[in-house]
C-alpha cells in the first residue's frame, strides 16, 4: 500500500504527532510556535482523539511559566504531557524543566526554535533558546525539515517513556515550522507499533495518587543533594542508546532510518562541517554537489544534541578527516566559542581525535538566510592553513572581521527544479493562493514540492513574498530562491516595480508575470526603467493579466489570489491547463466550501473568467521609460535614515555591515517620516466650507496623518496655492487676532481606513451624506497635497502653555509624537497612544509590552516615536512580554531616586546657587503645562550655574538635573499582557503606590499573535484556544484594581465618548499614584469592518458591555464617592453589540444552541456588572453632595 | 358543531389560521407551543437569497482578512471547519420542524435571481416540506427597468421553481403591479397553487437627528390588512387559486373577514410575536362563538362570501376612499 503522502508545515507536522501521543497539552501563544497550540486546540475541540481513543484536554495558560507549571503537576499525576514553545517562552520554562528532569519524568516539549530579545527581539528563527536550556538536563533532539518534525516528535515520545529523561524536540523556527513540504504521514498504525503501552502504564504507575502516597519536590541539605543529583547519571548514559534503538525501531516500521549522528558525504572526506537543525540540509546538499566535483567533503549533522554521546560522535565521523569546522545557530558573547563548537572540541579530546584541526563559527542567526554558498565558503576556509576561527558566515562583520567572504552567484539548484517567486500584497491573498498552489502541486503530481513565505513588518499594506520550487528529484533547499534562480516571478501589485528589484530573482529566459491595470499595449511604456532593462537583458517571457479587473467582475474587490493563481498555471505549464483548472477549482471548493456555495462561486467565477484577460506582452528591443525605481525614502532624510534605514526598507537589509547598526540596540526616533508608502488609494480631503473645527477627525485618526493647526495668518503668505484654510473659530485664538485655521492630511502616509469620515459630526445640508472630510482618489492629489502637508509642517505649532488641553478641539492643536505607525488600518490601539504623546510626550518614557504596540511602535526600520520641535518626546523601551510594569516601575525608582538626590544636591548647594533659586526648584508647582515649562527653564539655568563650577558636587548636580522636571512614566501595552502573562507585576505596580501611569489597549483577544484568548476576551466570543466561544466571563481588571482604594482607575472607548477619554488622561497623570486606564480597542480580529468601530464602540457601551467609569481616590479623600459612571445605563441587549463582529457571530454558525446559552450568559454578565457598579457609585462616603 | 376546517393548497387544515413567514418558525419547541395552541400551519422563516450569499461573503471575508500577511498573525479568527451559512441548516430544520410537528410545515424561498433557486426548492422539498411559498421581494431602482421586465422575470422563476417540486407553490407577493389581476393571473398560468396578499415591506425611516437612514421593525395593525383585503375580494372566483391573507391579522374579526373575501386561510405573525400563542386560542373561540350565534356551519361556507362578485354593490371595491366619502349616494337604477 502506497503511504499516505501530505503537505503540510513543520508546526502541523509536529503537532499532527503530538496531539495524538497526548493526554494533556498545556499551551500559551509565542511565535513561530503558537500554531502548534492552535492545532491542538483546534482539533480537540472538533473531537479529535489520541491514539488510544480519548480526546486531549487542552488548556491555555496565562504565560509559558504557567504552562509549564501545568506540565509538571499533570505529568506528576501520570498523564502523558505536552507544550509548544519558543524564545522567551522556553526561557520561563527553565525552572520547571529542571525540576521535570531532576524527577526522572518522561515529557516532551515541541519547540520551534527562535531567537531570543537582547539588542532587539525578533521572532525569527535560531537556537539560541534551545542552547539556553541545554543545561537543565533535558535530552534536545533536533529535527531540520519538516518530515524530520514529524518523525521526531513521535521518536522523542517513543524515547522518553524509556529513557525517563524529558525530551525537548525542536525544529528550526520558521524555516520549518513554516515551511510547506511534502511528507509522508505517520498514520496512527504504525504510531502503535511504535509504541510500547507497558512504558506508559508504568509513566502512570509512577505517578502521585492518594492511593500508594509517596512525597516528591523534597527540600535537601548539604548532605546528601550532591550525591541525589548524582544519582540519575544511569539514565542520561543510557539515553543514546535507547534513542539510536528508538531510532532503528522506527526505521523498521516507516522504512525511514535516522542515527545520533548522520554523516553525509565523501567516505574518505577529509574537510567535515558538523551542524544541527535544518542548516545541515542545506550543507548537505552541498556536500552532493562538491563531493560529485570530486571535493573530499563530509557533513556531520547532529540529531541528538543532549545527552552528547561523544563515542557515538567519533564512529560516525570518518577516519580520513583533517579538519572540522562546526556551524552554530546561537551566539554566546564572551564564551570561548559557541556550545556546539565547544562539544565538539570535547568530543575529539575525549575521543581520540585530537589530532583533527576544528574551528568554529556562527551563521543563520534570527533566520539569517543560509545559503549553499556559505556551506561552500566554510569548507574553503578549511582549506586555508590558518583558517579563521570564531568566524561567521552570511554577514559582513567590519568591525570585528569575522565574517567569511561567500561567492554570491555559486549555486547548486537543480536544473530540473522549478523555481517561483511571487511579491504580493497582504490583503491581495497572494500567499494563501500560493499555499493552494504548491499543495496542489505536491499532493495531485509526482512532484516534491516545497513552500516557503515571506512576510514585512509593517501589519498594514504589507509585501508578501511567496518562494515556490517543485520538481522530480527530493527538495533539499531551506533557503529562499536565490538571484538569478527563478524560473516564473510575479509581481502581483503594478507598483511594487515603482519600490523594489524583483527581476534580480529571475533567470535567463524565465517568465515575468505582472498583474497590470493597463492596457497591453500600453504596459510596456509604464514599467520602470530598470524592469525593461532587465527583460530585455534576461530576454524574460512576459506576461500580463488586469487581475484587478477580473476580481472586480467577480466581486471579490482587491483579492486577485485565484486570478493570479489559475493564470500562474496556465503559463507556467506545470499541470495541463484543464487539469489544472479542475484542481483549483477542487482547492477553492476544499478552502473555501465550509464558508458557503457563494464565496465558491465568487472564486470560480474568478478562475473562469481569468484566462481571457492573460495577454503575453510583446517585449521592446530598447527601454523606452524616462523614470526608474524611486528611492527608499527622501534625499532630505538623514543620513542614518537613507543609508541605513532605506536599506531596510528597500528589502536589502542583508547587505548591511556591522559596523553601520547601533550596538546596543539604541535607535533615533521620527523616522517613519520618511518612510512614505503611498498604500491607500482614497484619502480624505477637507472641505473648510462645512468645517466647524471640532478637531474629532484628528483625535480618531490612528495614524496621525490627519491635523489641524491654528496659526497666525501672516504664515499663508508662503503657502501653496491650493494650501486651504479658513478663519479660526477658537476663542482663544480669534480671527481678530490674526488666527487661521487649516487640517491637512498626510497624503502618502494615509491608510485609507475612513475614521475620519465617520468621526466628523457634520453632514451638508444640500447633500447629507457628504461631510467636512470626505474620501478621495489619492493620486491624482499625491503631488499637490504632499506640497501642502510639507507646508503645514512648517507653519510652527502654537506655544503648549497657551494652550488648555481639556476640550477635543484644543488637545488636538498639540503636535502628535506618534505618527505614521505600520498598525492595521483603523487599529483601535494607536489613537490613545497617539493622545498620550500629544498631552505628555515631551515629558514621558513609556514602558511598552511586548505586542501590537511594541511591533508597530518598535519594529524596524521605522518608529513612528517621534520628537517636538525642541527635539523633546517620548523615550521608548521595550523589555519583555511578562514584565513591562515591574519595568516601568524601575523606570518610576530611577527617575524618583535621581529628584530625590538631585534635590539633596541642591539644598547642599543652596549657598552657591542662591536660596531663593534653589528654593523656586524646590517648591515648584509642575501640575500644567506652564508650572512645567518654567522648571525646565530652571534647570537650564541651573545647568548654566553649575557649568562654571568646579566643584564634584556640581558635576553630580548636572547629570541628574534634569530629574527635576515633572517626567511621567506610562506603561503600555495589551490584554494578553495587562490580564494575563503581566497581570502579576501590574498588579505589584499598582499596589506600589507610585506614580505610574498604565495604558491597557485591550483588545480583548491576543492580537498581535493572532487572536488567541486572553482573560479579557468576553464570554461568547470565539477566538483561538476558545474555539467554541469562551465559556467564562471577561475580567473586570478595573474593579480588582479599585479595590486598592489608592489606584486612579478608568474605563475609556474613545469611539463612544472621546470627552470623557481625553478628560480622565489628564486626570491619570495628574494624580500623583498608580493610575490605570482599561482602553477599549477595537481590532481586526473582532472580525468587522473597521470603518464601523466608532459607531460599534457606541454599542459596546450602550449594551453596557464596557460601562465608562472614572475612580479617583482624591474624592474618597475629599469623603466623596470616587467611583463616578460615566456612560447611561445600558439600552440595548448585548447581543445588538455583538452580533455585529464575526467572533460572535460566527459561532451561531458553527453551534447555534451554544451560541444562545453564551450570549444569555453574557447578558447576564452586563446586567450584573452594571448593578454593581451602580451598587458601589451610590455608596456614600460621608460628604457626598447627595 | 361549527366547522372550522379549511382547504389550502390541497392541505386539510383544522382551522384557517396559519403562522406566516417569521422568526416564530426557528425553534422547533416554539413552533410545538404555536402547535399545541391551534395554528393550522406553519410557513417557515425564509431562506434568504441576499442572506446567504451575503452571510457566506461576509465570513469570508472577515476570515481572510489580515491573514497571511503578518510573519505572527497569520489569522485572526480561527477557521472552525463547518459554518451553518449553506441551505443545510435550513434543510436541517424543515426535517426537525416535520418531526415534531403534526400540522403543515410550508417552506420558505425568498429571492428574486434565477440559477439556483429551484435547487433550493427542490431540496426543501425532500427535508420534507408539505408546501413552498416564494417570496419574489424586488426593489426596482434603475428606471430603465420596465415593469413588464419585472413581472416576466417573477413569472420565469415561478414557472422554473414549479416545474422543479411537486409540492404546492404558493406565491407572496407586493402589492405594487400596475395590474395586479393580470400579473396574478400570469403567476396562477406559470403555475401558482396558491397567491399570499401581501408581502410587508419594512420601509426606511430617516434620523432627523443624525441626518441617517434607520431600519426598524414595526408590528402590523388591523388596519393594514384591509388592502389584501380589498384585492383577495377582487380576484376571488377570478383565478383558479388559494388565496391566503397576510399583514394585519391580529383578531376574530379579522379573520372572519379575510374568509369572507376568499382567502383560505389568515396568515399572522405580529399578533403572535405581541401577544404570544394564547391568542391563538382566544381567537379560535371567538371565531366559533361568532359563528355559532349566526349559525354559521363551517369556515368554508363564508369563504368568498363578501368577494365582489358576491356583494352588492361590487364597484365598492373599485372605488378610492374619498369618492366614498364625497359621493355617498347611490344612483337609482
Amino acid at each position: 500500500m502506497d503511504k499516505p503522502i501530505i503537505m503540510i508545515d513543520g508546526n502541523e507536522a509536529a503537532a499532527l504527532v503530538a496531539h495524538r501521543l497526548s493526554e494533556v497539552i498545556a499551551i500559551y501563544p509565542i511565535t513561530p510556535s503558537s500554531a502548534m497550540g492552535e492545532f491542538a486546540d483546534e482539533w480537540s475541540a472538533k473531537g479529535k482523539p489520541n491514539l488510544w481513543g480519548t480526546v486531549p484536554l487542552v488548556v491555555e495558560m496565562q504565560s509559558e511559566g504557567g504552562a509549564a507549571g501545568a506540565v509538571h503537576g499533570a505529568l506528576q499525576t501520570g498523564a502523558l504531557t505536552t507544550t509548544f514553545t519558543a524564545s522567551q517562552g522556553l526561557l520561563l520554562m527553565i525552572p520547571n524543566m529542571y525540576k521535570i528532569a531532576g524527577e526522572l519524568t518522561s515529557a516532551v516539549f515541541h519547540v520551534a526554535a527562535r531567537s531570543i530579545a537582547a539588542q532587539g527581539l525578533s521572532i525569527f528563527g535560531d537556537h539560541q533558546d534551545v542552547m539556553a536550556v541545554r543545561q537543565t538536563g533535558w535530552a534536545l533532539l533536533a529535527s531540520a525539515s519538516v518530515q524530520e518534525a514529524h518523525d521526531f516528535a513521535a521518536i522523542a515520545q517513543m524515547s522518553t517513556l524509556q529513557a525517563r529523561v524529558p525530551f525537548l524536540h525542536f525544529f528550526d523556527g520558521f524555516r520549518t515550522s513554516h515551511e510547506i513540504a511534502k511528507i509522508f504521514y505517520l498514520t496512527d498504525d504504525e504510531l502503535r507499533l511504535l509504541l510500547d503501552g507497558e512504558l506508559i502504564r508504568a509513566h502512570r504507575a509512577r505517578a502521585l495518587t492518594p492511593e500508594r502516597p509517596v512525597l516528591r519536590g523534597t527540600a535537601q541539605n548539604p548532605d546528601v543533594y550532591f550525591q541525589a543529583r548524582e544519582s540519575v547519571n544511569p539514565f542520561y548514559a543510557a539515553t543514546p542508546d535507547i534513542v539510536q534503538e528508538t531510532m532503528d525501531k522506527f526505521a523498521q516500521v516507516t522504512g525511514r532510518q535516522y542515527h545520533l549522528f548522520d554523516y553525509a558525504g565523501h567516505p574518505e572526506a577529509e574537510r567535515v562541517i558538523v551542524t544541527m537543525g535544518s542548516g545541515g540540509e542545506t550543507v548537505e546538499a552541498t556536500v552532493n554537489h562538491l563531493v560529485e566535483k570530486g571535493e573530499k567533503v563530509g557533513v556531520l549533522r547532529v540529531r541528538l544534541y543532549r545527552p552528547f554521546s561523544v563515542e557515538r560522535f567519533i564512529k560516525a565521523l570518518p577516519a580520513s578527516v583533517k579538519k572540522i569546522a562546526v556551524l552554530d545557530r546561537t551566539k554566546e558573547p564572551g564564551a570561548p566559542g559557541e556550545p556546539l563548537y565547544l562539544d565538539i572540541v570535547n568530543a575529539l579530546v575525549e575521543g581520540g581525535r585530537s589530532e583533527i584541526a576544528i574551528i568554529g563559527g556562527r551563521y543563520g542567526l534570527s533566520s539569517k538566510e543560509f545559503t549553499p554558498a556559505m556551506a561552500k565558503a566554510v569548507f574553503n576556509e578549511l582549506l586555508k592553513s590558518e583558517p579563521k576561527n570564531h568566524f561567521t558566515v552570511g554577514i559582513y562583520d567590519d568591525v570585528s572581521h569575522t565574517s567569511l567572504e561567500y561567492d554570491k552567484n555559486f549555486s547548486i539548484e537543480d536544473e530540473q527544479t522549478i523555481r517561483c517567486v511571487f511579491f504580493g500584497l497582504g490583503s491581495d491573498g497572494t500567499v494563501g493562493a500560493n499555499k493552494n498552489s504548491i499543495k496542489i502541486i505536491g499532493e495531485e503530481t509526482e512532484n516534491y514540492a516545497q513552500g516557503y513565505f515571506v512576510y514585512d513588518s509593517k501589519k498594514s499594506g504589507q509585501m508578501t513574498t511567496s518562494h515556490l520550487r517543485f520538481g522530480p528529484k527530493p527538495i533539499q533547499a531551506p533557503y529562499l530562491i536565490e538571484i538569478n534562480q527563478a524560473n516564473f516571478v510575479a509581481c502581483h501589485q503594478f507598483n511594487f516595480l515603482e519600490r523594489f528589484d524583483m527581476l534580480k530573482y529571475a533567470k535567463e529566459g524565465a517568465i515575468f508575470l505582472l498583474n497590470s491595470l493597463y492596457n497591453p499595449d500600453e504596459i510596456w511604456d509604464r514599467l520602470p526603467r530598470e524592469t525593461q532593462r532587465d527583460i530585455i537583458a534576461k530576454k524574460l517571457q512576459f506576461y500580463a493579466i488586469n487581475g484587478y479587473e477580473v476580481a472586480e467582475q467577480a466581486g471579490m474587490g482587491q483579492r486577485v489570489n485565484t486570478i493570479m493563481q489559475t493564470a500562474f498555471f496556465a503559463i507556467s505549464g506545470v499541470l495541463p491547463r484543464e487539469m489544472a483548472i479542475a484542481q483549483i477549482k477542487r482547492a477553492i471548493e476544499k478552502t473555501y466550501g465550509k464558508r458557503g456555495e457563494a464565496v465558491v462561486k465568487q472564486n470560480f467565477e474568478a478562475v473562469d473568467r481569468t484566462l481571457a484577460h492573460l495577454h503575453k506582452i510583446e517585449v521592446l528591443a530598447e527601454t523606452t521609460a524616462e523614470e526608474g525605481r524611486r528611492a527608499p525614502v527622501s534625499h532630505e532624510a538623514p543620513e542614518f535614515v537613507r543609508t541605513v534605514l532605506g536599506k531596510m526598507i528597500q528589502f536589502e537589509g542583508d547587505e548591511i555591515p556591522v559596523s553601520a547598526l547601533p550596538n546596543d540596540g539604541t535607535y533615533p526616533l521620527a523616522t517613519s517620516q520618511w518612510e512614505k508608502r503611498n498604500i491607500s488609494m482614497e484619502i480624505p480631503v477637507w472641505d473648510e466650507a462645512l468645517c466647524i473645527q471640532c478637531g474629532k477627525c484628528v483625535i480618531v485618526c490612528p495614524h496621525a496623518v490627519i491635523r489641524h493647526k491654528v496659526y497666525s495668518e501672516v504664515v499663508l503668505t508662503d503657502a501653496p496655492a491650493t494650501f486651504k484654510h479658513m478663519p479660526s473659530k477658537f476663542k482663544e485664538f480669534p480671527t481678530a487676532a490674526g488666527y487661521a485655521y487649516t487640517v491637512q492630511v498626510a497624503p502618502e502616509d494615509c491608510t485609507g481606513c475612513t475614521l475620519c469620515v465617520e468621526a466628523c459630526p457634520v453632514k451638508d445640508k444640500t447633500q447629507a451624506g457628504r461631510r467636512a472630510i470626505n474620501m478621495e482618489s489619492q493620486p491624482p492629489l499625491r503631488e499637490t497635497e504632499t506640497k501642502n502637508w510639507d507646508f503645514f509642517l512648517t507653519i510652527p505649532d502654537l506655544d503648549r502653555k497657551l494652550i488648555n488641553p481639556s476640550t477635543i478641539k484644543n488637545s488636538q492643536l498639540l503636535r502628535p509624537l506618534f505618527e505614521f505607525s505600520g498598525a492595521c488600518a483603523g487599529c483601535g490601539e494607536t489613537p490613545y497612544i497617539k493622545l498620550v504623546s500629544q498631552l505628555f510626550g515631551d515629558r514621558t518614557i513609556v514602558a511598552n509590552a511586548t505586542g501590537c504596540s511594541s511591533i508597530y511602535g518598535g519594529n524596524l526600520p521605522t518608529t513612528p516615536w517621534a520628537v517636538d520641535a525642541n527635539g523633546r518626546g517620548p523615550a521608548w523601551s521595550n523589555s519583555l512580554f511578562e514584565d513591562n510594569a515591574e519595568f516601568g516601575l524601575g523606570m518610576r525608582l530611577t527617575l524618583d531616586k535621581q529628584n530625590e538626590y538631585a534635590l539633596e544636591l541642591l539644598r547642599a548647594m543652596e549657598n552657591e546657587l542662591g536660596k531663593e533659586f534653589v528654593e523656586a526648584l524646590l517648591t515648584a508647582n509642575q501640575d500644567g503645562e506652564r508650572g512645567v515649562e518654567a522648571q525646565r527653564e530652571r534647570v537650564s539655568e541651573l545647568k548654566n550655574k553649575l557649568s562654571t563650577q568646579d566643584d564634584a558636587r556640581a558635576k553630580e548636580l548636572i547629570s541628574v538635573a534634569d530629574a527635576l522636571v515633572k517626567k511621567s512614566v506610562w506603561i503600555i501595552g495589551g490584554d494578553g499582557w495587562a490580564y494575563d502573562i503581566g497581570y502579576g507585576g501590574l498588579d505589584h505596580a499598582l499596589a506600589s503606590g507610585r506614580n505610574l501611569n498604565i495604558l491597557v489597549l485591550d483588545t480583548e483577544v491576543y492580537s498581535n499573535t493572532g487572536g488567541q484568548a486572553s482573560k479579557a476576551t468576553p464570554r461568547a466570543a470565539v477566538a483561538k484556544f476558545a474555539m467554541g466561544g469562551k465559556h467564562m466571563p471577561k475580567k473586570d481588571l478595573g474593579l480588582l484594581a479599585m479595590s486598592y482604594g489608592y489606584v486612579y482607575v478608568a474605563r475609556v472607548a474613545m469611539g463612544a465618548n472621546d470627552q470623557q477619554t481625553l478628560r480622565t488622561f489628564i486626570e491619570a497623570e495628574a494624580y500623583d499614584g498608580p493610575s490605570l486606564i482599561i482602553a477599549y480597542s477595537p481590532c481586526i480580529a473582532h472580525g468587522y469592518d473597521m470603518a464601523r468601530s466608532l459607531e460599534q464602540s457606541k454599542l459596546a457601551v450602550q449594551s453596557g458591555h464596557w460601562p465608562l467609569f472614572s475612580y479617583d481616590p482624591r474624592l474618597a479623600l475629599r469623603g466623596e464617592n470616587p467611583l463616578s459612571i460615566e456612560s447611561k445605563e445600558p439600552s440595548l441587549p448585548f447581543s445588538q453589540y455583538a452580533y455585529n463582529e464575526t467572533r460572535y457571530k460566527m459561532l451561531t454558525q458553527m453551534n447555534e444552541e451554544r451560541a444562545e446559552e453564551l450570549m444569555r450568559e453574557a447578558q447576564a454578565d452586563a446586567d450584573k456588572r452594571w448593578t454593581l457598579y451602580q451598587q458601589m457609585a451610590a455608596i456614600r462616603y460621608g460628604n457626598d453632595n447627595n | 358543531m361549527t366547522d372550522l376546517s379549511t382547504v389550502y393548497l390541497g392541505l386539510n387544515l383544522r382551522n384557517p389560521l396559519v403562522a406566516s413567514a417569521s422568526p416564530l418558525s426557528r425553534k422547533v419547541d416554539r413552533a410545538k407551543q404555536l402547535e399545541e395552541a391551534g395554528i393550522a400551519a406553519m410557513v417557515m422563516y425564509s431562506l434568504f437569497e441576499e442572506q446567504i450569499i451575503h452571510e457566506s461573503l461576509e465570513l469570508d471575508h472577515y476570515l481572510n482578512r489580515g491573514s497571511d500577511s503578518f510573519a505572527e498573525a497569520l489569522s485572526y479568527l480561527p477557521d472552525g471547519g463547518l459554518y451553518g451559512i449553506s441551505p443545510e441548516k435550513y434543510l436541517r430544520h424543515v426535517t426537525s420542524l416535520k418531526k415534531a410537528l403534526t400540522i403543515p410545515v410550508i417552506g420558505s424561498l425568498n429571492g428574486v435571481s434565477q440559477g439556483g433557486w429551484t435547487d433550493y426548492a427542490r431540496r426543501i422539498e425532500e427535508a420534507g416540506a408539505d408546501a413552498l411559498e416564494l417570496n419574489m421581494y424586488y426593489i426596482p431602482t434603475d428606471i430603465h427597468t420596465t415593469s413588464s421586465d419585472i413581472e416576466n422575470m417573477k413569472v420565469d422563476l415561478v414557472a422554473e421553481v414549479k416545474s422543479s417540486i411537486k409540492i404546492p407553490l404558493a406565491v407572496k407577493i407586493s402589492p405594487f403591479a400596475s395590474s395586479l389581476p393580470n400579473f396574478a393571473k400570469r403567476l396562477v398560468e406559470a403555475g401558482a397553487d396558491g397567491l399570499v396578499l401581501f408581502n410587508r415591506f419594512y420601509q426606511p425611516d430617516f434620523d432627523l437627528e443624525e441626518l441617517e437612514i434607520v431600519h426598524s421593525l414595526d408590528l402590523s395593525a388591523s388596519s393594514e390588512m384591509r388592502l389584501p383585503l380589498r384585492w383577495i375580494a377582487i380576484l376571488y372566483g377570478k383565478l383558479n387559486v388559494d388565496f391566503a391573507l397576510t399583514s394585519g391579522v391580529h383578531t376574530y374579526a379579522d379573520v372572519l373577514k379575510a374568509m369572507m373575501a376568499g382567502a383560505k386561510v389568515a396568515m399572522m405573525a405580529s399578533g403572535l410575536f405581541q401577544f404570544g400563542e394564547e391568542i391563538i386560542g382566544s381567537i379560535l373561540s371567538y371565531l366559533e362563538a361568532w359563528m355559532k350565534a349566526r349559525d354559521y356551519e363551517s369556515i368554508k361556507q363564508m369563504q368568498g362570501s363578501m368577494s365582489q362578485s358576491s356583494v352588492r354593490e361590487p364597484e365598492a371595491f373599485e372605488r378610492a376612499n374619498y369618492m366614498k366619502v364625497l359621493n355617498s349616494f347611490h344612483t337609482l337604477p
